[in-house]
């Protein structure tokens, strides 16, 4: 059963969205700034099986399974980096260090 | 009698699990003797089988099903065992030979470290072999398929601490593995047409029609991609001399007798997938065709004794493929039996031969040993004339002669009939079977019957001599089963496959032109290397053909440089990661860049009046927050812009 | 609109906000399972149990345990928490809290003249899902999982680095 209008979980959505956006915006760590962009995959998530479930179509849940891939593969690889930037001797994750355009 | 099907693989395949568990425990004898044993009980098995066949009053196929691998409602596969004559030729002839090289190999290997290691591997090949030959499922053979392939890689770099070995090794490996690719392709594309893999289905399936002729081709090239590969048949030949580089009993199991006639099984096993597509059949004969010559060519200005025999190898494996394109396949089959036991023999003889010059494989180097070895020397008369196939005293003469008999007549329905293609390819073969008996008389007459050049020490163990002599019994007599219709009417081998020959008219001077050219072979050989003072005491070595014909015609370096380059230089891009250099260089760039308009500027700003600099200044910084590098801005004025469209796009 | 709904949203939303202004990563990190866990509700009330299923092994699961073992093998303490306190001055988040909180009036204010139609749907069963999935949208699988391999590969070659010492 549907319990939740279309409108109520696009009104969730948005705030989630801007909360995330919020988040990357404000840390400076790299750490933190993973999880709010989490926080914002999952806005648009959570838009795509609304999406779905108001029009009836499995196609916004095959779209959720889409974007679970994509931050599984973007939380991998960005922690990734985040262990070989600790271990090259910067430890404070700072992201506004890392502004010039070298490897 | 079915019990006895599994019983013939597992006496190998328990034997390679007890020898690679117990590496290193045992005494090498004790390791010899567990391995020949296992393949001895197998012989025996499969000898029962025989006497079952050969005695009951209608044979009829065993089949036996050891486990259900996958039932799906599109596709089964069973492992599953099928003894017919084709497969029970073949058993007879892995697990004899099998039996009798273990047997040399015994005193061969004995003071090697790896022993358990090398019998086990052997054993494991012989169990896979048996495993490709017995199965009734296209799925069963290729586990067979792949397995011999493992062992072969094994076996070839044996002594591993040679890099040469182990890079002998992997190109065998790898060639033979495009053609596996290519072969699993093939059965995936029949399976995904008839739903099955079991070779009967197949067939009914075949007949019933149901197959389309276009998919039918593709399947069959496919699967004979896969057989030219594990056969080292043009353009796949290049690993099978570098093969030699095992130890002498593999090179003669593997290498000549059983593994590279996988090939051959295939496609004699699948005839009637074959014989539907004619344009694959054409292509397996002329491929046939050319690699015999183009193999004995090589073969003929060689100088390694090893490798003489490889390409000569290579070269009756022509002879086979070249019979199973032109549909006898009979034929391919019985010149597979019989040079199975000519080149085992050929390479037994030739491996106690080194071992008893000190490793010396130079034939240039050797001279004169009918004084020091005659056994050695009669062994190996004996496989060379079989190999040369002379008339009447040979077995090779009368498998060679019905293959060359059938292709006279052959008949290629894809041609106008007016091509002579089949007497091309006949002459073809002829020239072949000329030049083999003339490149292994050149060899005989080099090594044992010139001038005395090496010393040599000991003598040939009695264990090594056994073999040696059951083998040269079978090279000399395993042929009188089947003879051509001119001589004598006993056709006992295809009879007992149940498929003779159509019995075409041909004439008798096809006959003696096929017992002629070993002949002119032998004597040719004689007046070049044979005489006193020899017309040729070596090749002239210097001159451009010959060397490039030594090396195989090039194939190895064109290889190299068509595949092996183009790879290196991806993986080198790989390594260097390109696509870093790239950003990194574009970054440089925009860096020279902007010092660049710096400069300029800052020489501009000094010519200008100062309300100009103050507005440009401010433009500056502004610029510069834009593009600060630092990816929160970026985010920021991502977020910006969109804020900025949204009102744009709502207000209107 | 029932209560339940309410609820996990609001839980949704105040756990979002929770996690973007912990000095302490941990902490961070459970309010962001709370979030997942809220968002999987929300998802169960929209018909959408496969997903919410999902959310909750896959993302709450999988993906979290992943930054909680960085976050052990990062090593902070006191003084990374001092700097987080730094950092989180309220004149560096004025700015970018403002401009966020516009986009989300903005985004409201265009959303809110959605469709209202609603019928009594039923929910969508994993097994509808299974069928687009790999009917129409197999392809699409094909991708993720070129996808998946990639970030793999990037892992690994990103944490090859580090092991050399350069």
């Amino acid at each position: 059963m549907v319990a939740l209008s279309l409108n109520a979980s696009l009104l969730l959505a948005c705030m989630l969205f801007c909360i995330g956006l919020a988040g990357v915006l404000i840390r400076r760590n790299l750490l933190f700034m993973l999880m709010s962009l989490d926080i914002m995959l999952n806005a648009a998530a959570l838009l795509f099986v609304a999406a779905g479930a108001h029009w009836h179509d499995s196609g916004g849940q095959v779209m959720f399974l889409m974007i679970l891939a994509l931050a599984a593969a973007e939380t991998a690889v960005g922690l990734a980096i985040i262990l070989a930037l600790h271990a090259r001797g910067r430890p404070s994750l700072d992201a506004d260090t890392g502004n010039l355009l070298r490897g | 009698m079915p019990y006895l099907l599994p019983l013939l693989v597992f006496f190998p395949l328990a034997s390679a699990i007890f020898l690679f568990v117990t590496a290193g425990r045992l005494s090498a004898r004790t390791v010899g003797w567990v391995a020949t044993g296992a393949i001895g009980l197998s012989a025996l098995c499969s000898i029962t089988l025989a006497c079952f066949f050969l005695f009951s009053a209608v044979p009829a196929p065993i089949h036996i099903i050891l486990w259900e691998w996958m039932h799906t409602q599109a596709f089964s596969a069973d492992i599953a065992f099928t003894l017919d004559p084709v497969s029970l030729v073949m058993i007879l002839v892995v697990t004899i030979v099998g039996f009798l090289i273990h047997l040399y190999a015994i005193r061969y290997m004995e003071e090697e470290p790896g022993i358990a290691r090398f019998f086990g591997s052997m054993t494991l090949f012989v169990a896979s072999m048996l495993v490709l030959v017995l199965a009734s499922d296209l799925f069963c053979l290729f586990i067979g398929w792949e397995g011999v392939g493992i062992c072969s890689y094994l076996l070839i770099g044996f002594w591993y601490e040679n890099p040469v070995n182990t890079a002998a090794a992997r190109k065998a490996f790898y060639m033979t593995r495009i053609g596996d690719t290519a072969m699993l392709c093939g059965l995936l594309l029949l399976a995904t047409t008839t739903g099955s893999l079991h070779i009967e289905t197949l067939l009914a399936t075949l007949h019933a029609g149901q197959i389309g002729p276009d998919v039918l081709t593709a399947a069959t090239l496919f699967l004979l991609i896969g057989a030219l590969a594990k056969s080292a048949q043009i353009p796949f030949q290049t690993w099978l001399p570098d093969a030699m580089a095992g130890p002498t009993p593999t090179s003669a199991l593997i290498h000549a007798a059983t593994m590279v006639t996988a090939g051959i099984y295939l496609i004699a096993r699948l005839h009637e997938l074959f014989t539907a597509a004619p344009l694959v059949m054409m292509l397996t004969s002329i491929i046939g065709a050319l690699t015999l010559m183009m193999a004995a060519c090589t073969a003929l200005v060689q100088t390694d004794l090893k490798r003489i025999l490889a390409w000569s190898t290579i070269s009756q494996l022509g002879y086979m493929f070249l019979a199973l394109g032109t549909g006898v396949w009979q034929a391919a089959l019985f010149h597979l039996m019989t040079h199975a036991f000519f080149k085992a023999l050929l390479f037994l003889t030739a491996g106690a031969l080194i071992a008893r010059l000190h490793h010396e494989q130079d034939i240039f180097r050797m001279g004169g040993l009918y004084r020091t070895m005659p056994g050695l020397t009669v062994a190996f008369l004996a496989g060379a004339s079989a190999l040369a196939g002379l008339p009447l005293v040979t077995s090779g003469f009368y498998s060679k002669e019905m293959i060359l008999s059938s292709i006279w007549s052959a008949h290629f329905p894809l041609l106008p009939g007016s091509f002579p293609l089949a007497h091309i390819l006949w002459g073809i073969a002829l020239t072949g079977a000329f030049l083999t008996s003339l490149y292994i008389f050149r060899c005989i007459f080099i090594v044992f019957f010139n001038t005395h050049k090496t010393e040599s020490t000991g003598s040939t163990p009695r264990l090594m001599a056994i073999p040696l002599a059951c083998l040269s019994f079978l090279s000399l007599f395993g042929g009188v089963i089947e003879m051509p219709d001119t001589l004598a009417p006993i056709h006992l081998f295809t009879h007992f496959l149940s498929a003779p020959l159509p019995h075409a008219e041909e004439p008798v001077w096809l006959l003696l032109a096929g017992a002629s050219a070993p002949i002119a072979g032998v004597v040719i050989a004689w007046v070049l290397w044979g005489r006193a003072t020899p017309v040729m005491q070596e090749i002239p070595g210097q001159a451009t053909i010959i060397r490039v014909a030594k090396e195989g015609w090039g194939v190895d370096a064109l290889y190299a440089f068509l595949f092996v380059q183009p790879f290196r230089f991806l993986v080198w891009l790989t390594r260097h990661d390109v696509l870093d250099y790239l950003i990194t260089g574009i970054g440089r760039m925009v860096r020279a860049i902007s010092s660049f308009l710096e400069h300029t500027r800052t020489r501009f700003l000094t010519l200008s009046s100062g309300r100009t600099t103050l507005l440009l200044q401010s433009g500056d910084t502004l610029l510069a927050r834009v593009q600060n590098g630092r990816v929160r801005w970026y985010a920021a004025w991502i977020v910006a812009g969109l804020c900025a469209a949204l009102a744009s796009g709502v207000v209107p | 609109m029932n209560t339940l709904a309410l609820f996990s949203g609001a839980v949704t939303l105040l756990g979002a906000i929770m996690v973007i202004t912990r000095q302490v990563a941990v902490h961070a990190v459970l309010y962001l399972v709370v979030t997942l866990l809220g968002l999987a509700t929300v998802f169960a009330l929209l018909g959408a149990p496969f997903a919410a299923a999902l959310e909750v092994i896959i993302y709450a699961g999988a993906i979290m345990v992943l930054f909680v073992f960085v976050i052990m093998m990062l090593n902070l303490g006191q003084s990374d928490r001092e700097r987080e306190k730094e950092w989180l001055r309220p004149r560096i988040w004025l700015g970018p809290a403002l401009l966020s909180i516009l986009l989300c009036a903005e985004l409201i204010y265009s959303v809110s003249s959605s469709p209202q139609q609603e019928g009594p749907l039923a929910p969508l069963s994993a097994r509808d899902v299974g069928l687009s999935l790999f009917g129409p949208y197999v392809l699409m699988v094909e991708l993720v999982s070129f996808l998946l391999l990639a970030g793999l590969i990037t892992a690994f070659h990103i944490g090859r680095h580090r092991t050399e010492g350069r």
